[in-house]
Formats: C-alpha cells, structure tokens, sequence
C-alpha cells in the first residue's frame, strides 16, 4: 500500500508539471498583455517596457516558464503585477484557505445529510419518507448553483432576514493558518454558501446511498445475519452500511471535483474571497502568474482528493488490492 | 390424447415480436415524469424556433421608460390602457397589448421575449456541445477499446491525464482566450479570422462549443472504451474478423450500432452540464455577448437588483431551472427505460 502511495505522488508530479506549462501557455497565448499600451489603461511605451522588463514578460516563452519554475521549487509563486505589496503567495495563503472551509464544510454537508437520508429512504422503502426524499434528491441534483444561489437568498436572506447576503465570516489571519475562528458570526455567513455547494453533493449521496443499501439487504449474507437472530439496527450497522457505502466512496473524487468546481461559483455569487473569485476577477489583468498558481493549486487538490479516495476505497473493500 | 394446434391456429396465437426498443419506448412512456421532461424539451424546442412569433418584442427592443416593471404591471386593461398600448404591428402574429408578462429588465427589454429567444442559446449548446464530445469521444474510445494492447494503454493514459484537469479553471481559461483572439482579430492570421468571423455570425457561441465539447469527451471516451471491450469477445464480432472483414467496417458497422445506445443516455444525462455551464459562463461575462440574450447573462444583469427587483434574477433562473430539471427527467427515464433490470417493477 505504500508502495502504491508513494507511486501515485511520484506519477503526480509529472502531471502536475504538464498542467503547469499547458496553463502558461494557454494564458500567455491571451492577446493583450498587463500593460496594454492600447485600451483604457494607456501607459506610455516606455514605462510599459520597463514593467514587462521587470517581470520579465519580454523574454521567450519557454525562458520565462523556465524562471517560473525556478522559482516554483523555491516555493516562491512568482509576483502580482497589480500590486506591489502583495504577491502570490500572499493572495494564496488568503483565499485557499477560505475556499478549503467552504468546500470541506460543503462536502460534510453533503455527506452528513444524504447517508443519513439514503439510510433512511431505504429502510422505508416505498413509503411517504421515501418519495419524499427521492423527489427532494431529483430536485437538488438537477438545480443549478446559479439557480440555487439567488432563490435562497431571496428566502432566507431577503425575505427572512436569517442569515447575511454575501461575503464570509471569517478573515485572515486564520488559526494554524486555514482554521477559521468558530464564532457565531462565521456560522452565520457559512450557512448559506455551504447549503448551496453541498445541496447538489447531498442529493447524489442520498440516491446512491439509498440504491447501495437496498442492493446489500437483498444480499444473502444479511438473510443469513437476520436469521442468526440479530438485531436489526447490528445488522444494518455492522453489516450492511460499510458494503452499501462503497458507491459512495466511489463518487467522492468526483464530488470533491464538483466541490472544486462548485465553489467557483459560489464564490463568485456570494462575494466570497477566495482563490475561484480571485481567479475570476484576475483574468481580465492578465496575472499571469496568480492564474497559474490557482490552476496548480486546483489540480494538486484534485490529485490528492482522487488518492485519499482510491485509499479509502481499498480499506472498505478488502477485495481490492492496489499491487 | 393430445391436442394438436394446425398451422393457423398456431399462427394465430403467436404474438407478435416486439424489438427491443419498442420494449423501452414502452417502459418510457409509463414513467410519467420523464414523459413530461420530453414534452417540455420539445415545447422548447418548438418555441426557440417560432420565438418571433410568440414574444411580443424582439430580444433588444429596448423601453427605457418601461424599465423594471413588474410582471403582469398594467394588465387591467382599461379602455385608457388599451387606447395607449394595443397596437396592430403589421404582421399576423404581432399584434395585442404590449405588456410585459414577466416584466422587463433595467434597460425595459421583455423579459419574457429574453428568456424565449435565450432557449436558442441554450439549446444550441446542448446540441451542439453534446455531439462534438459524443463524436470524438465514441471514436477515441471505440478505437482505443479495439485497438487493445499498447496503443489502448497509452491513449488511456492520455485521458488520465486529462481526467486530472481541473476542468472549470481551464474552461474559463480557454473561453477567455477566444473571447479575446475574436475581439481582436486584426492580430490573428487568415485561418483564425476566418474561423473569428463564423464565431461573430454564431454571437459568440461557436468557440463556447468547442471548449465544452473538448474538455467533456473524456467520460464518453472511458464509456465506449468499456463496452468495446465487452463486445470485442462475442462471437459476432469474432465471426466477422473470421470473414475477413476490414477493422473499420467491423468497428462501424457491427461494434457501434450496439454500444450506441448508453452512450446516447450518458451524453442526454451530460447536456444539463452544458446548459449550466453556458449560463455559468455568461454570468461572468464570458460567454455570448449581449444583446444576444442568454439566461446566465440575464441572470447577471439582474443580480445587482436582487432585493428591489428580484423577478429579474428568478425568471431567467426558473426557466433555467425547469430545462435542466425537464433534461434530467428525460435522461434519467431513458436510462431506466433501457436497463432490462428494471422491467416489470
């Protein structure tokens, strides 16, 4: 296993390395440049060259790629062209880690809600509880964020006046640098983007669950279990959860894919600080820079969510061997 | 003794044969829920093409003085009412009291001639996007499933590759870039402006296809590869290798008719994706440009009023909404429709 472990890191820096130059590429492909001489932000000529000179945006592609990465293996992001207070890492070690508290506590959402709920719509199969929580899981998955987003504010924000419209709860500096302070004020914020990110999330959990149970309890081991005289809640808990939670486990690298996505989204809805917003708003500045950091922060995420969960998947289902 | 049938009588009991997705239309059509998804898929369909003649305006018709009213505003129709606002336009189909339904956004366009000329939009991004990852993702995977060994091994690997993609800051990236490539043509060779203009003439959709389509083949690919490599062994396909027929003509003529099928309902279950993600990135300016109007943009522009004015935001979101709902019904009834496990529950 950690042999295993250890390959799929070392094949990941590769990987990681591809993205990096396919995103460089991409963006400096861009027409336009940070220091546009033409357009509204007119600087003169010279004083543009002296800035592509310091930033060294008038050398070659691949030598500037080449200095990129120099400097990446330092741990050194390279420098915001908007700012010269700030630079990358800076703006990283801001907004990551509110976009990690919004995508875990969405993803917990997701699972806290729809196992218990696909638990639950399974023992009661064809019941009231069932249909409704089938139709409210339909409904969830097929809802857009961008949908989503708007009718809750206008209920719960709006209208209701229970929680706040936008921005985050919690600034930084944050404790050991990604934990926020749990006040109520950070509870009151959270609420509304984390329901709106993990709704989808919860709605998928909740089907998947629901059909994983109800395959394993027509199983013929769960007939046997019954039959040896156990309660129902052991043979459920003990039995049949662990088995009807591998389809789960199965779709958490692409929930944690959609967390991703997702929260990219959300950010942008709610005013969120975060590295999706950033992204977004830095585009138009051409920080060629910030946008290669924030993709290779998103596909490092998303090749560390795949592994944990390649991981878990081996340690629920003692069948599978990673050789 | 036994009684024995003639031949008529024979024939006559015999029912007769069903194909097998004359079976699955059947099981479709007794799931009401995705019965109605596809009739209102079809409604849209319907109305994106005759949208000039069930909006009372054109999609940019702007009434400045009429701006942010409220929907149904106006509509007791007084003689007073009717003196100042019916109007016959000249054409068969244009003619009535030109009220807003839904009301009408800041610059007092229709709303709903918006959101009726926004299903084209949306629409032709299903379509579109669904077929260009349809094709070459059925091809890569159909030719990487048959093909086997090494080349198999090293095409998959590409897709693991590609797999690790973060896909919506890449996508975000590459629609960036052909917005900015087509606002400044001047700059790109002959090709590009060629390929520039036919994107000006689409509004901006044609690039917006081809980054979804290209980022989304992936599934697609991994899918036909699966049900290649299902279907490689059976006999069929052995027969035929043994007749001496060519490997294209075994791959199109016998693989693909019979893998068709899940892929055609995977791609159905993928188009709400599209549909949102075109709206995603008309929210954020990327996406077509206005006044083309398109319910991610309209979404945009009426956000900023959310509290004073929120029917601005939940018209387009619930038109929104109720397609990809209508898409996922449909998806998700086909799908059952089609698994032999499921007949008879």
């Amino acid at each position: 296993m950690v042999n295993y472990i250890i390959r799929r890191i070392l094949i990941a820096i590769p990987v990681l390395l591809l993205m990096v130059m396919a995103t460089f590429a991409l963006i400096s492909a861009v027409p336009g440049g940070p220091f546009d001489t033409s357009g509204q932000k007119k600087m003169p000529d010279h004083i543009a060259a002296i800035m592509e000179r310091q930033y060294g945006l008038d050398k070659p592609l691949w030598e500037q790629f080449a200095r990129y990465l120099g400097r990446l293996v330092q741990g050194d992001m390279g420098p915001l062209m908007q700012s010269r207070v700030q630079d990358v890492n800076d703006v990283v070690s801001q907004t990551f880690p509110v976009s990690l508290q919004l995508g875990v506590m969405a993803v917990f959402l997701g699972l806290a809600v729809g196992i218990p709920a696909g638990i639950i719509a399974a023992l009661r199969r064809n019941t009231i509880i069932d249909y409704t929580a089938t139709f409210f899981a339909v409904l969830f998955a097929s809802i857009p964020n961008l949908v989503l987003a708007p009718m809750l504010i206008l209920i719960f924000a709006v209208a209701l006046d229970w929680f706040p419209i936008a921005f985050w709860g919690a600034d930084p500096p944050f404790i050991l640098g990604i934990f926020p302070k749990p006040t109520s004020e950070f509870f009151h914020h959270a609420a509304l983007p984390v329901v709106v990110l993990g709704m989808g999330s919860a709605a998928v959990v909740t089907r998947l669950t629901r059909a994983g149970l109800l395959d394993v309890l027509s199983a013929d081991y769960i007939r046997t279990a019954r039959a040896k005289g156990l309660r129902e809640r052991a043979v459920i808990v003990v039995h049949a959860l662990k088995n009807s939670l591998i389809p789960v486990v199965t779709i958490m690298g692409p929930l944690f894919a959609a967390a991703v996505t997702g929260s990219l989204i959300v950010e942008q809805i709610f005013a969120i600080n975060g590295m999706g917003r950033r992204f977004i708003s830095s585009l138009g500045e051409r920080e060629y820079f910030l946008l290669t950091g924030l993709t290779l922060i998103y596909g490092a995420i998303l090749i560390g969510a795949n592994l944990v969960v390649d991981i878990l998947y081996a340690w629920l289902d003692p069948r599978i061997r990673y050789d | 003794m036994v009684a024995e049938l003639t031949v008529d009588e024979a024939q006559e009991n015999t029912r007769e044969s069903r194909s097998p997705s004359q079976d699955a239309i059947r099981e479709f059509r007794r799931n009401k829920v995705a019965v109605a998804g596809a009739i209102f898929i079809v409604a849209l369909v319907v109305a994106a093409f005759i949208a000039p003649l069930i909006t009372p305006y054109s999609h940019e018709t702007q009434n400045v003085s009429n701006n942010r009213a409220r929907p149904m505003e106006g509509y007791v129709i007084t003689t007073d009412f009717a003196a100042q606002n019916c109007h016959w336009y000249g054409t068969p189909l244009e003619w009535g009291c030109t009220i807003s339904f839904v009301g009408s956004d800041t610059l007092g366009r229709d709303l709903w001639s918006r959101v009726v000329y926004g299903t084209r939009v949306s629409l032709a991004v299903a379509v579109v996007a669904a077929t260009v990852s349809l094709t070459i993702g059925t091809t890569y995977g159909i030719i990487s499933g048959y093909a086997g060994g090494r080349v198999d091994n090293f095409m998959m690997r590409i897709v693991d590759f590609l797999y690790a993609l973060p896909t919506l800051p890449i996508i975000i990236l590459m629609t960036f870039y052909f917005q900015q490539v087509g606002r400044r043509g001047e700059e790109a060779g002959a090709a590009a402006n060629f390929l520039i203009n036919i994107n000006q003439a689409m509004g901006g959709l044609f690039f917006i296809f081809i980054v979804i389509g290209a980022l989304f083949w992936l599934g697609m690919a991994r899918l036909a590869r699966g049900q290649v490599l299902t279907y490689k062994q059976q006999e069929f396909v052995q027969a035929a290798e043994a007749m001496g027929a060519s490997d294209n003509r075994i791959l199109f003529r016998h693989l693909l008719p019979n893998i068709i099928g899940p892929l055609l309902i995977a791609e159905s279950l993928a188009i709400p994706g599209y549909i949102f993600l075109e709206a995603f990135l008309s929210f954020i300016g990327l996406g077509v440009q206005p006044p083309r109007p398109s319910w991610g943009a309209m979404i945009n522009e009426g956000y900023q009023g959310l509290r004073s004015a929120p029917w601005l935001v939940l018209v387009p979101g619930i038109a929104l909404m109720l397609t990809t709902l209508a898409f996922n019904f449909m998806g998700d009834g086909l799908r059952d429709a089609f698994d032999v496990r499921l007949r008879g529950r």
